[in-house]
This record gives structure tokens, C-alpha cells and sequence, in this order.
């Protein structure tokens, strides 16, 4: 049966496009002129609508919400590949102004800054203070560490949270755990969670019902995504036994700038597209950097995220979207 | 040769292969002296360290220069040196004054990685 059911999966993953491209060509071809694509799953076989139809939620289910991910804004960043990291910035605020329902949150998960600076976290908290939701979640990234452990980051998004900036909150019955895998980090390593982290992850989850949807978010991939360039975390399979129980996991990071997804059993994991600027594909270039397109390319590689819950779902629905067409 | 003529051939001859000697042991004159005395390069780009092994004289001051686009570190594993954020451009310097091996990462992208060898 798994082998139907995988036959499926894949099948469907590919009319979902309809013109036959596969998820990662889809950054290639860049044809997509803005729409989104809803999948979810239900019974365990993922179905897709067309976003325009799904946006229609008027008739909620009482615990039904969405949230928003942005991830990787970069702000200090002027480089080449994108002058004006505020401005494309500012259009992911509009755009998520825009939606026709109202996300709960937003969560951010790092890279809020490039170089740590006061000017750079100021410049982020005044744009998001446009944003249509109010309550915004962060992890940092790695540039968000820079000088000072930290602590820079800490004074200003750290309340409530332990050692770098770990923590867990519930929302509508949804339980979501913000993790640093970005601190302390060794020479030759990916990222790290490390041992203290480890033990209270595993202390907050203890108890928790197998229902309970869990989603995990922390800015470097929680899964290895392609170690050369770091992208993967030493320690990620300690957490994610840690989850292993629940029956619907979903797994959001950042820091590689670009959309991949993977579902494994009953995790689904999901990396979100910059707000600044996009990375090369794993291995199709000298190294991770930024990535320059033509000017008018670069709304498409730029994105927001949209995830839905639906109560009678087992899992959440994620709908990537690019800031332009 | 005239008598005079060898003379003062055999007298040059010892004289120069005296100053050889004299040359040979001194070290103000060998290539190696030329670097101990000058900076050592490391060039940062393409998230790497170039050269990844430099090998400095003990008393060489090495410097890390940042010509990519992305901030990076310097940062030895052994606590030694610890650069601040590099941005593109910027620059840090160490004078290693003992002899040994020092591996460094830079502690944004641990994944790069380089050593300095002072001999």
C-alpha cells in the first residue's frame, strides 16, 4: 500500500502545477504570476485547491485559524542582489495586509537583521508595526547574534523566553515551540540545539496528548537539507523524537531562502522563501550567498508564507506565496 | 695569468666566498626573513578562508580581509582570537607570537573553516 499511496502522493504533487514542473523548478521557471497553491491533508492523502477558492473562509469553523511566516528579512542588507531589502520588505507587510482572512499572528522565523544593529531591529519593528496582525513570534538567525551572543536580540523580542531565546505558547488548542539552533555553534558544524534546549523541549512536550497538533519553528532547517553549506542541524533527530508521538507535526524554518518541503510520516517540514533576497539551489553555485536575478525577477523569489488549520484536518495547510508576479 | 694576476684572482675568489659564508649564516638576507617581518593575507570569499592552511613565521601579523557579500568571522577554536562582524571590506588582524597550530572558524557559517600554522 505505501507505494500506491506514495504513487499518489506524487502524482497529485505534480498536476497541482499542471504544466508538469516540479516544486523546485517552479523557482526556475518562475511562471507562477502570483497565485498560491493550498494543499492539505485529509485521511493521509493530501488534496489541492486553487488558493482563490480556499480564500473564501467566511463560513470558519470555530477553531479553524491561519498564521503568517515571513522569515529572513535582512534588514541592513544593500547589496546587489537587493538595494532595498525594507521596501520588498514592505510589500510582504502589504501583501499580508491584503489577505482576504485576517492571520491570528505572524511569526518571523530570523535572520531579522543583517548585522545585529539597533538601526537594523528598529527599522523591522517600525514596518511590522503596519502589519494587520499585531502579535508577532520570533527565532533568531545567525545574523541576529553577532557581537554580542545576542543579547541585543534578547532585550527586544526575548520576553518569556529561556536561554537564547527559546520557548512555547498554544493557540486554539495548536501548540507552538520556537527553537535556537543558531548559538554556540561549532567550528565545522551545522546548526545547534544543544543539550539544555534538548532537555527542556523534551519537558515541555511530556504529557501533551497525541492530538495536540504541534508546529516547531526555528530558523535553520531542523532537517538536512545539504550539509556542505550547513544547512541542517547537528542535533535535529533528538528534537524530532521528541515529536515522533504526536499525529500532526509541522516543522517551519528559514534561513535557506527558498521553499522546500518534505513529509516524513507525520512531520511536515517547510522552509519559507526570503523577504530580502533568494540563495542558489543546493550545489549550483561556488557557495550559499545571496543570488542575483534580473530587477524584475525578484518579486518572484521573494515570498511570504500562509498556514492554515482546519479543525477536521489532520495537519496544517501551507501556502507559499510570492511577493510578485 | 701573470703571477700578480692570480694573486689577485685567488684573493678575490677567497674574498667572495667569504662573504658567502658571512651571507649564508646571516639572516638579513634570506626569503624567509623577507615574511616575518611583513602581513600575512587571508582573503574571505565565496564562504571560504584563502589560503584554508596559511603558514606564517612566528611573529607574523595576519590579517582577514572580507571580500564577499555576506558578514563573516573570525574566530579560533582555542579561544585565542575572537574577530567582531566582518561586513565586506572590513578587516581583522592577530600577531601570533608562539609557534603552533590554530585552527579558526568563523562562527556564523561554523561550516567554514581554516588554520594558521606558525613555524
Amino acid at each position: 500500500m505505501p507505494d500506491k499511496k506514495q504513487d499518489l502522493i506524487d502524482q497529485t504533487l505534480q498536476d497541482l502545477n499542471n504544466d508538469g514542473v516540479d516544486r523546485r523548478g517552479f523557482l526556475k521557471c518562475m511562471a507562477w504570476a502570483g497565485t498560491g497553491l493550498v494543499w492539505t491533508m485529509s485521511g493521509g492523502i493530501p488534496m489541492s485547491r486553487a488558493f482563490a477558492k480556499t480564500a473564501d473562509r467566511s463560513a470558519g469553523k470555530g477553531g479553524d485559524f491561519s498564521f503568517v511566516q515571513i522569515s529572513d528579512s535582512h534588514i541592513g542588507f544593500n547589496k546587489p542582489a537587493n538595494p532595498d531589502v525594507t521596501a520588498t520588505l514592505q510589500t510582504a507587510i502589504n501583501k499580508i495586509n491584503a489577505m482576504s482572512h485576517k492571520p491570528d499572528f505572524i511569526i518571523h522565523t530570523g535572520d531579522l537583521s543583517q548585522l545585529s544593529k539597533p538601526g537594523e531591529f528598529d527599522t523591522l519593528d517600525q514596518a511590522l508595526k503596519g502589519a494587520s496582525a499585531k502579535q508577532i513570534y520570533f527565532v533568531p538567525g545567525e545574523h541576529d547574534m553577532l557581537n554580542d551572543n545576542g543579547e541585543q536580540y534578547l532585550q527586544r523580542y526575548g520576553k518569556g523566553t529561556k536561554g537564547t531565546g527559546w520557548y512555547s505558547f498554544d493557540h486554539k488548542g495548536v501548540h507552538f515551540v520556537g527553537l535556537v539552533n543558531v548559538a554556540n555553534l561549532k567550528a565545522g558544524g551545522m546548526g545547534s540545539l544543544g543539550h539544555e534546549q534538548l532537555e527542556w523541549l523534551e519537558d515541555d512536550l511530556k504529557g501533551r496528548s497525541a492530538s495536540t497538533p504541534i508546529v516547531l519553528f526555528a530558523h535553520i532547517p531542523l532537517w538536512t537539507i545539504y550539509p556542505e553549506w550547513g544547512w541542517g542541524t547537528d542535533d535535529s533527530e533528538q528534537a524530532l523524537s521528541y515529536v515522533k508521538r504526536f499525529g500532526s507535526v509541522t516543522v517551519l524554518n528559514g534561513h535557506i531562502h527558498q521553499i522546500m518541503q518534505k513529509i516524513e510520516g507525520k512531520v511536515s517540514f517547510h522552509t519559507a522563501m526570503s523577504t530580502a533576497f533568494p540563495q542558489p539551489a543546493p550545489g549550483t553555485a561556488p557557495s550559499a550567498g545571496p543570488m542575483k536575478v534580473p530587477a524584475d525577477q525578484l518579486q518572484q523569489v521573494l515570498g511570504i508564507t500562509d498556514v492554515n488549520y482546519v479543525v477536521s484536518g489532520r495537519s496544517l495547510a501551507i501556502v507559499d506565496s510570492p511577493l510578485g508576479a | 695569468m701573470t703571477g700578480k694576476n692570480v694573486w689577485i684572482a685567488s684573493f678575490a675568489a677567497v674574498v667572495m666566498i667569504a662573504i658567502v659564508v658571512l651571507l649564508a649564516g646571516s639572516p638579513s638576507v634570506t626569503a624567509d626573513d623577507q615574511s616575518s617581518a611583513a602581513n600575512a593575507e587571508v582573503k574571505i570569499d565565496n564562504f571560504s578562508f584563502g589560503p584554508q592552511t596559511l603558514t606564517v613565521p612566528v611573529g607574523s601579523t595576519v590579517t582577514w580581509t572580507n571580500r564577499d557579500d555576506i558578514p563573516h568571522t573570525s574566530v579560533s577554536t582555542d579561544g585565542l582570537f575572537k574577530s567582531k562582524v566582518m561586513d565586506t571590506d572590513e578587516k581583522f588582524s592577530y600577531t601570533f607570537t608562539k609557534a603552533g597550530t590554530y585552527p579558526y572558524f568563523c562562527s556564523i557559517h561554523p561550516k567554514m573553516t581554516g588554520q594558521v600554522m606558525v613555524k
